[in-house]
């Protein structure tokens, strides 16, 4: 697995309170974010909710409110749609995989894909100025993985399915506009079904589809996670620098 | 998320009568004189389903209470549907080398969890937002054999999951003010998603779905939880540009009205 953490952005100039997308552990993510008014139960500051995304202090920053919640989902649909459409277009997929995996593992490259440009054209129709807010295409590293590996690939589409599913699940309460959060919604089950098939076709003989690695034995409940921890784990296959200062 | 601290709040903090009350939110039960349009019913039953319209559920207000108690009778179902099948032993212990067995216990095992974290969250079986277990009829009076006949228990579930998918996703909106009651219901909604996938799986079916489809072997009765299903334009957005309608509706799951999953559960509850 890749999502071994790496510093991806450290400036030595930042705070705590100022802070920055560090991928190599959250304990700088504590007090002094939330102070920066990103705290959950404090998510209508408006000046926080007028922040867009955009470039700050020479790099792309998410923003807050609606929009940095959305570019947040983009930047990480990129990721989902870059990593299915290196697995499907690998040298030996069609020796790799059988036909079910296939089958699958197509669809979750057009779905993925799908979503991508879905949040490239609905914030390029969103944001008052797309040209300097909307989120660049981003660059993607993952290292040693092998993509004629089915271990490989199965592992690293569970991990990134997994995620996906606690990123939305964990970005829902920041949302503010129903008809977004609507959107978000639609997502993420089709991302959690992702996430059932790909652990059944690790598995297949066993509860793994919902397993109690990932929905709590007591509560029945999925995971969820705030962005600075979905960064922390994706992070480690972007290559692009970006912030998310905003995002609690 | 801290459940207790969740729980907690909601039961201690005043958040129910901040959002909800008695009188707006429990008058869904033995209410006689709602209209239910049972032309709209798909499974094409309603002479059987008119007998018993006495318990039949109605629509829960538009707000977290509402909400909450809207997903718990969900949960009721779910939670009553798999706990008869397995004592029932419609599923084959040697299916799939077992696998069967294993996941609608594990299924079993989530729905049994919701049904306790709601009523939870609900305050308690003594609440005032406390909603009772409706009584449930799978067989339809007698149409059906879920608890005899496992490929109509397999396709009941599909229903069902597939269902809940879609009745939770509905609910977002109404939790909106309530972020710790929104997230708690999201993570409920993705586990049902998995659940869905697995089961349209088992049933040899992608675990997503197509366009409006049903999918094979589903009883035409089933269609209502697939209607609405086949939308490709997503905020402006054409899915269908890329890879084509099929793959595109696939990318996206609609919601379902509170009605609409009211009308679907009332043709079980008796």
């Amino acid at each position: 697995m890749k999502n071994e953490v790496r510093i991806q952005e450290v400036d030595k100039s930042l705070n705590n309170r100022r802070n920055f997308l560090k991928l190599s552990g959250l304990t700088v993510v504590s007090a002094g974010l939330l102070m920066a008014g990103c705290s959950d139960n404090d998510n209508d500051d408006p000046v926080v909710d007028n922040m867009l995304p955009g470039i700050r202090n020479g790099k792309f920053d998410l923003g807050a409110g609606d929009f940095g919640v959305l570019t947040y989902a983009y930047a990480l649909e990129q990721l989902e749609a870059d990593f299915y459409t290196k697995v499907v277009n690998a040298s030996n997929f069609n020796a790799t995989f059988n036909e079910i995996e296939k089958q699958v593992l197509t669809d979750l490259y057009h779905h993925e894909v799908v979503h991508r440009d879905f949040f490239k054209a609905a914030l390029s129709g969103g944001l008052p100025d797309p040209s300097s807010q909307l989120l660049p295409t981003l660059a993607f590293n993952y290292g040693a993985l092998n993509f004629n590996s089915r271990t490989d690939v199965l592992a690293t589409a569970k991990a990134l399915e997994d995620t996906g599913v606690a990123a939305y699940n964990g970005a829902g309460k920041l949302i503010k506009n129903p008809d977004y959060l609507l959107l978000a919604g639609k997502i993420v089950s089709v991302e959690a079904r992702h996430a059932s098939a790909i652990r059944s076709l690790i598995n297949p003989n066993s509860k793994d589809f919902a397993g109690d690695d990932i929905v709590n034995m007591t509560t029945g409940l999925d995971d969820a996670k705030d962005p600075s921890k979905i960064l922390a784990i994706a992070g480690g296959f972007i290559t692009t620098q970006f912030t998310a200062k905003f995002l609690p | 998320m801290n459940i207790l601290k969740f729980i907690e709040s909601f039961t201690n903090e005043g958040i129910m009568a901040s959002t909800g009350s008695r009188r707006d939110s429990f008058t869904q039960f033995g209410n006689l004189g709602k209209n239910l349009a049972f032309a709209s019913i798909p499974f094409g039953l309603s002479a059987l389903a008119n007998k018993a319209m006495a318990k039949d559920i109605t629509a829960t207000p538009a707000t977290p209470i509402g909400a909450l108690q809207f997903a718990l009778t969900l949960e009721y179902l779910e939670n009553e549907f798999y706990a008869m099948a397995l004592d029932s032993g419609v599923i084959p212990a040697s299916e799939n080398g077992g696998r069967d067995l294993k996941v609608f216990q594990q299924i079993a095992d989530h729905e049994a969890d919701h049904v306790k974290f709601l009523i939870a969250g609900l305050g308690g079986s003594a609440s005032a937002n406390f909603v009772p277990k409706p009584t449930f009829d799978f067989t339809v009076g007698g149409a059906f054999d879920p608890f005899g006949d496992y490929p109509t228990f397999l396709a009941l579930a599909q229903a069902f999951e597939d269902t809940g998918v879609r009745a939770y996703k509905g609910q977002a909106a109404n939790l909106i003010s309530t972020p710790e009651l929104l997230t708690a219901a999201l993570q409920i909604h993705s586990v049902e998603a998995r659940h869905a996938s697995e089961v349209r799986r088992l049933r040899g079916l992608k675990g997503w779905i197509s366009n409006a489809e049903r999918g094979a072997g589903m009883p035409e009765a089933t269609q209502a939880v697939y209607n609405g299903e086949g939308v490709t334009m997503q905020a402006g957005y054409n899915t269908a540009t890329l890879f084509g309608a099929a793959a595109g509706s696939e990318a996206y799951d609609e919601p379902l009205t509170t009605q609409q999953v009211v009308d679907i559960a009332n043709i079980f509850i008796v």
